[in-house]
């Protein structure tokens, strides 16, 4: 998993509440045995016609957001299933931070699990980015995983908090299964406990 | 292991805290899982990690296999998948369930269908367990008492390697609902109105236990119905807490306890509930005697009314939902102030984890005895497990649904989500008794209003949308 320190990039307006993860992605497109690719499918079906041809209006086909890192978004983003093809197909498309007043919990979980920041914030704070976003390419916005903090176009800087242990993983690229291998013994030691405790399991 | 010592716990902390393998001084924990339940579509990139990493399934006798999300439901399924995608999938499946060694129920094992009717059907499913999937309606277990909610790939593939989660405990909430259903009324209506009320981001964060009168009095599968759908209100996982019921259903199943272990696995099960006093961050009541058959008219699940209402206005909405709301109407081709039974349909649909289960089959087949679907609507019924199926079938439901013009499909996920042929054609509109209805969730541009399966079938005998209640009470 890439590290997540700093971020300074062009952030994509999505003010629609309760983005799904079917929006995202598309399940036609988890057939897929790979992690990779899904990048060209993010949000499929807003952004492409039946004919595979663009939507101008959609976002991300806009001149302007086709760089985009980040994304302003409205409330409830990722909701639906647990699919992690919605975190790779950003993550493919480029897009390293997500930005909302809150974010489904698995889709969040999700999202530390391949360098992708989610950022929750209150309502008046997601405007003002909203509001910056809207402004394209001339602003553009930073996030700092160090400080806690997404720093908008006027210079203004939003804290927002963050799981102390899942942004040290963030901040150094820590892979969660070897982390875990490391405490085989605990968990020897529970598998131990519990074949007394609750042998029918 | 204990951290609550003395103090009332809610059911969740109880099962939360026999899980605990060890907890870091942030409170973050390494959780231990009872079950993994494994499909086809999330866990092939989790199995290849395992591989590039040298790494074996700390448990394989704790994981159980089955495909169910690309599998065809027709009837010559034995000959093969056309899709080369999802073939490549379900085989994958096959070749990782076999190499790592894990239970595993293949395509035309009679035992196999949705992993979720599957898991408690085959006993895998026991209170107080742990129990994941790569799967967001895991949360369906939760109906046993047990602590089960959907994962992404990668804690897929940390399961697999290590039997454990790291986690944080989320927050409790509890909704009750009081009082008594009435006729007509089922688990769907119930949990439909609970999300309508809640909100889809209404549970995010949180465990919700279900309880009240109406929850002590639903059977197992409504249970199961009503815990699927927690996912639906943003709470990963739904509980609630074994009683009779639930023992009677688990007891004689093929990987239930048995004997002298059956009796300590009772009588632990029974120590699993909310203490008096235990508190909860949220608490919800509903009274039962206010819900009404309740059908859903937009894109999320939230979007639910009785269905006696009219379809709302996106100005009868605030903040964020105004414009949702207008796009979900413009998506769904619907004009506020429409009677919900004006709205006519093309298509139902019955089957998935939510309903897909013989009680399910059993109450849509009782509104369709002596009746047909009406003209130009076409609907398939597809049990949730090859097992279902069979005990359909048994009890004459399949000549039911087929002298009513449904087709009788194998066990699979099929329309609730349309990975496979089983699609809506663009703007095509379905009564469905599955879980979400989101955009494009059963085929492109298709159009989902979700209900209970008795509304489904009502729904294609009239060919729109009807109430139950006055539908049930007309001569077939």
């Amino acid at each position: 998993m890439d590290k997540f320190t700093t971020l300074t990039g062009i952030a994509a307006p999505m003010p629609l509440v309760n983005i799904d993860t079917d929006m995202i992605i598309p399940k036609q497109f988890l057939k897929t045995i790979k992690r990779s690719g899904l990048g060209v499918s993010l949000f499929d079906e807003m952004r492409y016609d039946r004919d595979g041809n663009e939507i101008p209006d959609f976002v991300l086909n806009k001149p302007a957001y086709r760089d985009a890192q980040i994304l302003v978004a409205g409330d409830n983003f990722g909701c639906g299933s647990s699919r992690e093809h919605a975190p790779w197909a950003l993550l493919d498309f480029g897009i390293r931070c997500v930005i909302s007043t809150s974010f489904a919990d698995i889709f969040f979980n999700n999202c530390f699990k391949n360098g992708i920041l989610p950022v929750v914030l209150p309502q008046e704070a997601v405007d003002a980015l909203m509001r910056d976003a809207e402004n394209g390419a001339n602003a553009r916005l930073t996030v700092d995983l160090e400080t806690q903090t997404v720093t908008g176009a006027d210079d203004t800087a939003y804290r927002f908090e963050i799981d102390p242990f899942r942004k040290h993983c963030l901040l150094n690229g820590l892979d969660d299964i070897g982390l875990t291998m490391e405490r085989a013994p605990a968990i020897d030691s529970f598998e131990t406990q519990m074949a007394q405790a609750r042998p029918w399991i | 292991m204990t951290q609550h010592a003395g103090a009332p716990r809610t059911l969740y902390d109880k099962i939360w805290d026999a899980h605990v393998v060890d907890r870091q001084d942030d409170g973050t924990c390494l959780l231990y899982i009872d079950r993994h339940l494994v499909h086809e579509v999330t866990s092939p990139q989790a199995f290849e990690g395992l591989r590039m990493t040298g790494r074996k399934v700390r448990a394989p006798e704790r994981t159980i296999a089955v495909p169910d999300h690309n599998v065809p439901t027709t009837w010559d399924r034995e000959t093969g998948i056309d899709n080369e995608e999802s073939r490549i999938q379900v085989d994958a499946l096959d070749r990782n369930a076999r190499e790592f060694g894990v239970h595993y129920y293949p395509v035309n094992d009679i035992r196999q269908g949705i992993v979720h009717i599957v898991g408690p059907e085959q006993g895998w499913t026991l209170p107080g367990m742990t129990v994941v999937c790569g799967d967001s309606h895991t949360a369906t277990h939760g109906a046993f008492g047990a602590l089960a909610h959907g994962i992404g790939t990668s804690e897929v593939e940390h399961v697999l390697a290590t039997q454990t989660l790291i986690q944080k405990k989320s927050k409790n909430m509890k909704v009750e609902i009081t009082g008594r259903l009435a006729p007509g009324v089922t688990a769907k209506d119930v949990v439909l109105a609970i999300i309508a009320k809640t909100g889809t981001a209404g549970g995010t964060g949180h465990v919700i236990e279900y309880c009240g009168e109406v929850i002590r009095n639903l059977s197992m599968e409504g249970r199961m119905t009503i815990c699927n759908m927690a996912i639906e209100g943003g709470a990963r996982a739904g509980l609630i807490a074994p009683d009779e019921v639930t023992f009677t259903y688990v007891k004689g199943r093929p990987h239930a306890p048995k004997g002298a272990q059956w009796e300590a696995a009772v009588a632990w099960w029974k120590t699993l509930f909310s203490d008096e006093g235990a508190q909860f961050d949220k608490v919800v009541t509903l009274r039962g005697e206010d819900i009404a058959p309740t059908v859903t008219w937009g894109t999320s699940p939230e979007d639910a009314l009785p269905i006696t209402a009219r379809i709302p206005a996106p100005e009868d909405f605030t903040g964020g939902k105004v414009d949702a709301a207008r796009r979900s109407l413009d998506y769904m081709g619907l004009t506020a102030g429409t009677p919900l039974t004006d709205v006519t349909i093309d298509a139902v649909f019955i089957g998935s984890c939510t309903n897909g289960r013989i009680e399910d089959l059993r109450a849509a087949a009782d509104v369709l005895r002596g009746r047909k679907l009406a003209s130009g609507v076409r609907g398939m019924v597809v049990p949730g497990s090859g097992l279902v199926r069979a005990m359909a079938e048994e009890e004459g439901l399949d000549v039911i649904f087929k002298e009513a013009g449904f087709e009788w499909r194998l066990a699979g996920c099929s329309m609730c989500l349309g990975m496979n042929p089983d699609q809506l054609a663009p703007g095509e509109r379905c009564a469905a008794t599955s879980n979400r209805n989101f955009e494009g969730r059963q085929g492109y541009k298709g159009r989902t209003h979700l209900m209970s399966p008795a509304m489904a079938a009502a729904a294609g005998v009239a060919g729109h949308l009807v109430d139950i209640r006055e539908f049930a009470a007309q001569p077939a």
